[in-house]
């Protein structure tokens, strides 16, 4: 498998980047940095992957303590029940290898051996959503329909270098089984230095007044980045970002949909069983029916391509935002 | 029982036979309070649990979190009544509480929980106990620790792709502190094992373990295999055991449908007396 992807742009960029870095400050490999450095304070951490290493930007960790570093191979049902007994004998221990992998192949193994267990497992799963140009084998578009559905499982879906690096940092101390959406390469530092990772809280990242935008990951950034643009159009919108997918912020997505008359849920995952149907859910027992556009993913497999392309061809780029700020369509 | 120490080098294979027997005994107990069970498969195992908590493994049922004990994972979930039984033989469970298995609301479910005091992983779903067990014999080397782990699995459970993920990744870490026994009894939930597993020794040697095949209802076979599945030589050990199940209860080694076992109220007593009349 090639490490760069080719862009429309005919530039080049690591598989699994974000296309979101232009003109903007990044920051590379925030995830193993981060575990490196919390790993020298740490010595019960041990760091594993499934023959991901490179792909899920783990490497640093295992330079810095390689035997504390274990590569399981292709074998993502033995990744996570090694990672659970490790934890069994007082490890704390953080694995990745890509979305699709841990979601599809090892479902029962993070349900049982990891959740239901009371395992002290972080999974950091790789290019979740349509951040995989290899197609659908490759592209996690219904993890967190998935994931959501296990009980004691806690789940993060960070939106930048900033978020994810607090996160590295917060699960360590966050009981039980944890899965990050994580991001590798060049990340984008997007957030303030004071903002502060709170697991199960919400958070504004941007103040408005026409429309209210709910989203997770690094559509925040994206939503944020639209927000920009129509607000130079006279329209006004604000950004709530729901780092923590489970357990969902009700009270803060309640409190916050109730100032606005139309509202815009985004999500780089399907359109079903992801954040638009938590916040569908949670509205409803509010007894709020605000009209809402749901930017996201059709309930399909996609093409393999490059992430530009994909993400206008399934009207999840920029453009498609600003419209649905301006345009109410 | 209490039980910090290295095994003897001689034991006492005669008090190892009378464990086996309670063990049985107390099994009997169980299933016909509650009327039914996976009966079959305990009185299978039971000379293997005997020489292992009696015999081989080293812990401390008054401190079950000390963190240098051995670790006996069961793979199996559904085979909990042999393992409340060997819990209760050796001091981790209350004999009185074995009346409470199967029970609704009972810390002695049908398939293990891991919150049952001596039980190290949730059973039941076939295929995690070897992986985990990795997992366990890796950080505990990792810490220094003398401790070894033995990870009881089953020749149906051999059809779960997910052991061979593991047996691969225990000979690749090298865990010579990993002992899998592997109840071989020619059962599974359909009936006979449907799927060709054999020669299973030789698929864990083609894996880079050691592996010896034994057959499993014989103490002396057990405790000699134990012992030399105690080297330290950069191999996972495998042993294969052969065992009958229903084993000591005639009736029950006859029946061909043994893999859950509901006997009419009035036939316990007669097991119960086939078990007294013919161990040894």
């Amino acid at each position: 498998m090639a490490e760069v992807a080719q862009t429309t742009a005919g530039r080049t960029r690591g598989m699994g980047e974000l296309i979101d870095v232009e003109g903007k400050t990044t920051e590379i490999a925030p995830f193993g940095t981060t575990l490196a450095a919390l790993a020298a304070e740490r010595p019960e951490i041990v760091g594993l992957t499934a023959d991901m290493g490179r792909y899920s930007d783990i490497l640093p960790f295992r330079d810095a303590f390689p035997s504390r570093f274990f590569n399981v191979g292709m074998a993502e049902q033995d990744l996570i029940m090694i990672a659970a007994g490790l934890s069994k004998v007082g490890k704390i221990a953080y694995c990745t290898t890509y979305s699709v992998f841990i979601t599809r192949r090892a479902y029962d193994f993070v349900a049982i051996a990891c959740a239901h267990s009371k395992a002290n497992v972080k999974i950091f799963a790789g290019m979740p959503g349509l951040v995989n140009g290899y197609g659908a084998t490759h592209q996690a578009t219904e993890d967190l329909n998935m994931m959501r559905g296990i009980a004691d499982l806690t789940i993060i879906d960070p939106c930048d270098a900033t978020e994810l690096k607090q996160v590295v940092r917060a699960v360590a101390d966050i009981p039980g089984t944890v899965y990050v959406r994580s991001l590798r390469g060049k990340v984008p530092v997007e957030l303030n230095a004071d903002y502060r990772f709170e697991l199960g809280k919400a958070k504004v990242l941007r103040e408005g007044s026409a429309v209210g935008i709910i989203s997770c990951g690094y559509m925040s950034m994206r939503a944020r980045d639209a927000a920009d643009i129509a607000a130079g159009q006279g329209v006004d919108a604000a950004v709530l970002h729901v780092g923590t997918i489970k357990p969902f912020d009700r009270d803060g997505v309640v409190a916050f949909a109730a100032g606005f008359d139309r509202l815009i849920v985004a999500e780089n995952h399907k359109t079903t069983g992801g954040l638009a149907s938590l916040v569908v859910e949670a509205l409803y027992d509010a007894g709020i029916m605000t009209p809402m556009i749901k930017i996201g993913l059709a309930d399909s497999f996609f093409e393999c391509g490059s992430q530009e392309y994909l993400e206008a061809k399934y009207e999840v780029d920029l453009p498609r935002f600003v419209r649905a700020i301006l345009e109410n369509r | 029982m209490k039980s910090r120490n290295h095994p003897p080098e001689h034991p006492d294979i005669a008090a190892l036979k009378l464990r086996a027997l309670n063990l049985r005994r107390l099994m009997l107990d169980m299933a016909s309070g509650k009327g039914e069970g996976y009966i079959a498969q305990g009185l299978g195992i039971a000379d293997c649990l005997a020489a292992l908590y009696f015999h081989e493994l080293r812990y401390d049922p008054a401190a079950p979190d000390w963190s240098d004990r051995d670790r006996f994972v069961l793979s199996t979930g559904h085979y909990a009544i042999a393992m409340y039984a060997v819990l209760a033989e050796a001091g981790y469970l209350p004999i009185r509480e074995l009346a409470s298995y199967g029970l609704n609301g009972s810390r002695l479910p049908m398939s293990t929980f891991d919150d049952t005091p001596g039980i190290e992983m949730v059973g039941g779903s076939l295929g995690h106990g070897l992986g985990q067990s990795v997992g366990m014999a890796i950080g505990l080397r990792l810490d220094g620790s003398s401790a070894r782990v033995f990870n009881e699995l089953s020749d149906g459970e051999l059809q779960e792709g997910s052991t061979w993920e593991a047996a691969m990744g225990a000979a690749t870490f090298k865990l010579d502190n990993l002992v899998a026994v592997i109840d071989c009894n020619g059962i599974q939930a359909d009936g006979p094992v449907t799927v060709k597993i054999d020669p299973v020794a030789d698929k864990f040697i083609a894996f880079g373990w050691e592996a010896v095949e034994i057959d499993g209802n014989d103490m002396q076979a057990l405790v000699t295999a134990l012992g030399n599945a105690r080297e330290a030589n950069g191999r996972p050990k495998a042993i294969v055991l052969r065992t009958l199940p229903g084993k000591g209860v005639p009736t029950l080694e006859r029946r061909e449908r043994a893999h859950f076992v509901r006997v009419a109220n009035d036939e316990w007593d007669l097991l119960k007396t086939e078990l007294e009349t013919h161990h040894g």
